[in-house]
């Protein structure tokens, strides 16, 4: 690990004064940015510790919930209203890490958490462009079991590890930010991530020491009937293969509004626009579920290793909204 | 180098086949065990009882020292840098701006290192215990792609660590052999294992495969498995002038102390190893790079080292388990009567190694065939050496061999426990050796009544509960009875009525201490309490390895033969006015805090008693265990049933095993407690290498990509069910305590078990370990 400095924020103005510099990082409970720095795959010359901002979820005028960026994933996992009005969320929270990383990973600090691609973490014996634009990618050609089926490109065929992150992506979540300059702005947490087209060391959207100040989920009443699952190679502490966040809303026994979002699959949270868009209003039945999912998946691409992801994914997919829609007759 | 090394195998072979012959005929009462250790008709002793490890409340409470926490005065720590390359020369490394970095203290590379001999390979003597024979920091060479080529020596270890990304190498690559099938491509070669080809022909199998009415003939695959004990590899080492001290996480303290002496050029006196606590060996804890790197790195530095290997550092340094393609075909016939069984296949290995993954072992003396033929061909990589992972040969050689069974019971129709019972052999099918104890038919059926096994339906696919397919397999584990060379003991008695057992033996969790203690109490009728169990020092009596599943029955066997001498230094200087006068050292037996006359107890002196008449303080003896002949004589083997119960997701294809039993006969069970640890220890890597363990080797660059606990599975709390393990416990006659060792067999036949349950559910033969779901969608 390389030397650094280490301050902690004493409010939101103090941390974006300290993360103006050049060679700041923002730290919340550590569980990546700490592993990537003993890999000397991040060596920032400042961390500003962030996990004491923020740390409040409160109700929204709208009938929402608003999260700080500094709450603890386990507290926000537990929380009564997440449970009862956003248990996609919930689930999907705690079907990641284990435990004791939970307790430790704030809540922005999970969205901002980096592909675990082996090849980027082999700092020294691997190329990978994410690490260092332009020296190639040995995933292509590697290990790539683990790697995208959708919106990969030639540069990078990573994908996002975060569970939370697929379940704000289908609960319409909106991440806050708030620049150096004192800007506040937000989005779509589906449109934080981007994919990696020819710059995959860019994760995000977010502009250098800007700070992710809060997490916001619209009031989104069928949420209530929201689930998230995720399939992987052991029964935990195991990155998805794939995983699927929904949330169905039935009326006179049709879809009259959904949500659904994949992770292990892109470089992204994926929210699943198209396979929403055929079933949305239309009868739930499995030939609509396959649809659905083939509509979502007709532009995957699979590779070597992880060809089996698209059929998994469109199972998995029916399978969710089947559990919904069950639940709902 | 590699033929040489053949060659010189084979002579030792020959002689050993000699050897064995003479054994095999030779009288029962001449061999050790012929006369039945007096212990084992012992039945009201601590033998037996199930007591809870002595050294339990030192490890809760953090008190037990590990080889890293040991202190010394003015320590550096040491970080490593490693080779990126698979093959080639170093052609400039930059050492300057790791040197000025804060807190270094040295930077060693083949530059500056200290000129010392190769390691000596094990089973290249007695006391060798390299895991290859490299030469170690000495030249500009690669020869694998994750060597150590640089050990950053500075005060602290974050510093070290730090320094450690400071060091720069450039290189010129040549080009490797990383590529199994390109090495195969390229020819084979039959693997030599412990002075032996891996080759045996019983009459002509193949033709009787052809002639056999039944017969199935398959191919399957294991993955390279890596080492991931939960302690990491550490080594605390410091010189005093030419004595080399060293804290090692060890199962091998005095093969480890000769070899480190053999590669210093040092006296047999002048290393001292102490390893009291280890957590966890496998077959990995042996002699690698990194203790001759420390001790080096002392010498360059002039102070005492700590090297600790990060967990990327273990897979770097220390070899795994080697990738194996087995072809496994049964012939039988309509009743299920074996006419042919073949096992043969390739594996890999380095030049610079003797360890061809031996899967053919678990084979040699499972089943009744009237012919047999068994090969193992190795091709040699440009890799870091393969290594003895827990069970070498038996854990992945059942998986193909049992999964084998299992589709030849399916393609008769026929109860896959009745075709293992149907064909089992009344002597050793390939030796001819009488078995030693073999009551394998037993462990089946009491394993299958308890675990249910009736309730099976043997239609796959047929059993489903919600998404899930649930399906019941089974399948035998098998691993032998070994007792290295070489064990010895020391046994001293106090005038207090105290007894030290001093044997340089090891402690890697597994209750050796707490097992050996009730041993020695009953041996010598003395309370527990009474009993100090030293070991975990090279500067003590015996060479007594952790490996094997040999070491209780080596550490038996010495103190039988240290007894014996004890007892009749006892009787001599008991004298005329004993109540033992007289008597023999056969004739009595520790008793009571003293000995007595074993048909006439009352004729009984205490030890404190013969002592003090004696005038003597103490009496200590040492004694050498005799060579084991035992196992050259008689077949001996441990068995089990296993048996799996298996959910197989329908939409997601996950596997999760939601049963298990295990059915043991593996001789007497010194402590229920700790065997039970063993047993479901054992079980529980059988379940990762059945369905998650694989270090992914990348064959372009030979090197491992996942060398993390995070990316290389092995199961999760979450992943284990309860796991249900019994055993016959009937004593084995020719083996010290009647007891043959149980640290490996419980991952034997564990992959093939599950394997079996998840065609049961499915319907779906994979024979490609791991099997993840992908293969089950």
């Amino acid at each position: 690990m390389t030397p650094f400095r280490y301050s902690r924020a004493a409010d939101v103005a103090d941390a974006l004064r300290q993360g103006a510099a050049s060679g700041a990082r923002y730290l919340g409970g550590g569980t990546n940015l700490v592993d990537l720095m003993r890999e000397s795959i991040e060596r920032p010359d400042a961390l500003v510790d962030v996990t004491g901002l923020g740390r409040a979820i409160e109700g929204t005028p709208e009938g929402g919930l608003c999260i700080g960026a500094g709450v603890r994933n386990t507290a926000l996992a537990e929380h009564p209203v997440v449970r009862s009005r956003y248990p996609a969320l919930s689930r999907a929270i705690v079907a990641g890490a284990s435990a004791q990383i939970r307790n430790m990973a704030t809540v922005g600090g999970n969205l901002l958490q980096r592909t675990r691609c082996s090849y980027f973490y082999d700092d020294d014996g691997s190329r990978c462009n994410k690490r260092l634009p332009g020296q190639g990618c040995d995933a292509l050609e590697g290990f790539n079991r683990n790697h995208a089926i959708l919106g990969a490109s030639p540069s990078c065929i990573a994908v996002h590890p975060s569970d939370m992150a697929v379940a704000l992506a289908a609960l319409d979540a909106v991440v806050h930010l708030k620049g150096t300059g004192g800007d506040e702005r937000s989005f779509p947490v589906a449109d934080l991530h981007r994919l990696p087209g020819v710059r995959p060391d860019v994760d995000t959207l977010l502009e250098p020491g800007e700070l992710i100040t809060a997490i916001e989920l619209p009031p989104l009443p069928f949420a209530a009937r929201s689930t998230y699952r995720k399939v992987r190679d052991r029964s935990s502490y195991a990155f998805a293969l794939v995983s699927v966040a929904a949330a169905v809303e039935m009326a006179d026994g049709r879809i009259r509004d959904l949500r659904i979002a994949l992770g292990g699959v892109a470089h992204k949270p994926w929210r699943a626009f198209k396979a929403e868009e055929v079933l949305r209003g239309g009868t739930p039945n499995a030939a609509a579920f396959a649809a659905a999912a083939d509509a979502e998946l007709a532009d995957a691409k699979p590779l070597a290793g992880n060809g089996f992801k698209i059929e998994l994914a469109r199972r998995t997919i029916a399978a969710v909204l089947g559990e919904l829609v069950g639940d709902a007759a | 180098m590699s033929i040489a090394k053949d060659a010189k195998q084979l002579v030792q072979g020959a002689v050993q086949g000699l050897m064995a012959k003479a054994v095999a005929l030779a009288p029962d009462s001449w061999m050790p065990g012929g006369e039945p250790d007096p212990l084992i008709r012992a039945r009201h002793g601590h033998v037996g009882q199930a007591i809870s490890r002595l050294d339990g409340p030192l490890k809760v409470s953090g008190q037990a020292p590990f080889a890293a926490e040991f202190p010394m005065e003015g320590m550096v720590y040491a970080a490593l840098v490693f080779s990126t390359i698979p093959r080639g020369r170093i052609i400039d490394v930059e050492t300057g701006e790791a040197e000025a970095s804060p807190g270094v203290v040295a930077v060693m590379t083949y530059r500056n290192a200290p000129r010392i001999a190769p390691p000596p390979i094990m089973l290249s003597s007695s006391k060798a215990a390299g895991g290859d024979d490299l030469p170690v920091m000495q030249e500009d060479i690669v020869r694998w792609n994750g060597e150590p080529v640089a050990v950053v020596l500075a005060e602290t270890q974050e510093q070290a660590d730090h320094a450690a990304t400071l060091v720069h190498f450039s290189y010129s690559t040549e080009r490797a052999l990383t590529d199994f099938a390109e090495a195969r491509a390229a020819g084979t070669r039959v693997g030599m294992f412990m002075g032996q080809p891996l080759h045996m022909e019983v009459g002509d199998a193949e033709a009787a495969l052809a002639d056999a009415p039944v017969s199935i003939d398959a191919t399957y695959l294991t993955p390279r498995h890596n080492h991931n004990a939960i302690e990491l590899h550490a080594v605390t080492a410091a010189w005093n002038g030419d004595e080399l001290r060293i804290h090692d996480a060890s199962q091998m303290v005095a093969h480890t102390a000769w070899s480190l002496g053999h590669i210093f050029g040092l006296e047999d006196d002048k290393v001292v190893i102490t390893s009291p606590f280890v957590g966890g060996g496998f077959g990995g804890k042996a002699l690698w790079q990194h203790q001759v790197l420390a001790a080096m790195a002392a010498k360059v530095c002039g102070r005492p080292v700590r090297l600790v290997l990060s967990r990327e550092g273990v897979y770097r340094v220390v070899g795994g388990r080697s990738s194996t393609e087995q072809r496994l075909a049964l012939g039988a016939d309509r009743d299920g009567r074996l006419k042919a069984l073949i096992h043969t296949g390739t594996t890999m290995k380095t030049a610079h190694n003797v360890m061809p993954e031996p899967f053919i072992l678990p084979t040699m003396s499972a089943y009744a065939s009237e012919a047999i033929t068994l090969d193992v061909q190795v091709v040699e990589l440009d890799m870091l050496a393969n290594t003895f992972m827990r069970a070498p040969g038996e854990s992945v050689g059942t998986f193909a061999l049992e999964s084998a069974m299992d589709e030849l019971a399916e393609a008769l129709g026929m109860d896959p426990v009745e075709l293992r019972i149907r064909n089992e052999p009344e002597k050793d099918p390939t030796s001819g050796l009488p078995f030693s104890s073999r009551n394998i038919v037993e462990a089946w059926r009491t394993g299958a009544q308890r675990f249910g096994w009736d309730r099976r339906n043997p239609v796959p696919g047929a059993v489903r509960d919600g998404e899930w397919l649930v399906g019941m397999g089974c399948a035998t584990g098998t691993y032998p009875y070994h007792r290295m060379p070489g064990g010895a003991a020391r046994i001293t008695i106090t005038a207090d009525g105290h007894a030290s057992v001093d044997i340089a033996a090891h402690e890697m969790g597994m209750g050796t201490s707490t097992a050996q203690t009730q041993v020695v109490a009953d041996r010598l009728g003395l309370p527990m309490e009474a009993i100090s169990f030293r070991y975990g020092d090279s500067t003590l009596p015996g060479l007594v390895m952790a490996g094997g599943s040999q070491q209780t029955a080596a550490i038996g066997a010495a103190v039988i033969a240290a007894h014996r001498d004890l007892v009749k230094e006892l009787l001599k200087i008991a004298g005329n006015d004993s109540p033992l006068a007289g008597l023999k050292s056969d004739e009595v037996a520790g008793r009571d805090g003293g000995l007595c006359k074993i048909d006439e107890p009352e004729r009984h002196e205490t030890y404190a008693s013969i002592l003090a008449r004696a005038g003597q303080a103490s009496v200590s003896v040492a004694a050498e265990a005799p060579m084991p002949l035992e196992t050259q004589h008689w077949s001996m083997h441990s068995h089990s049933a296993m048996f799996c119960e298996v959910r197989v997701n329908a939409v997601t294809g996950e596997p999760r095993v939601s049963r298990f039993l295990g059915a043991f006969d593996c001789g007497r069970i010194l402590n229920p407690k700790t065997a039970a640890s063993q047993f479901r220890g054992g079980i529980v890597m059988g379940l990762g290498l059945a369905l998650m363990e694989e270090a992914q080797f990348d064959e372009r660059k030979g090197r491992v990509m996942n060398p993390s606990l995070s990316e290389y599975h092995v199961p999760v709390h979450m992943d284990v069910p309860e796991i249900d393990v019994i055993w016959t416990d009937i004593p084995d006659p020719r083996t010290p305590m009647g007891a043959r060792g149980i640290g490996e067999i419980g991952i034997t036949g564990t992959g093939a078990a599950v394997a079996n349950a998840i065609y049961n559910a499915t319907g779906k033969r994979v024979r490609d370990l791991p099997i993840t779901l992908d293969k089950l969608l």
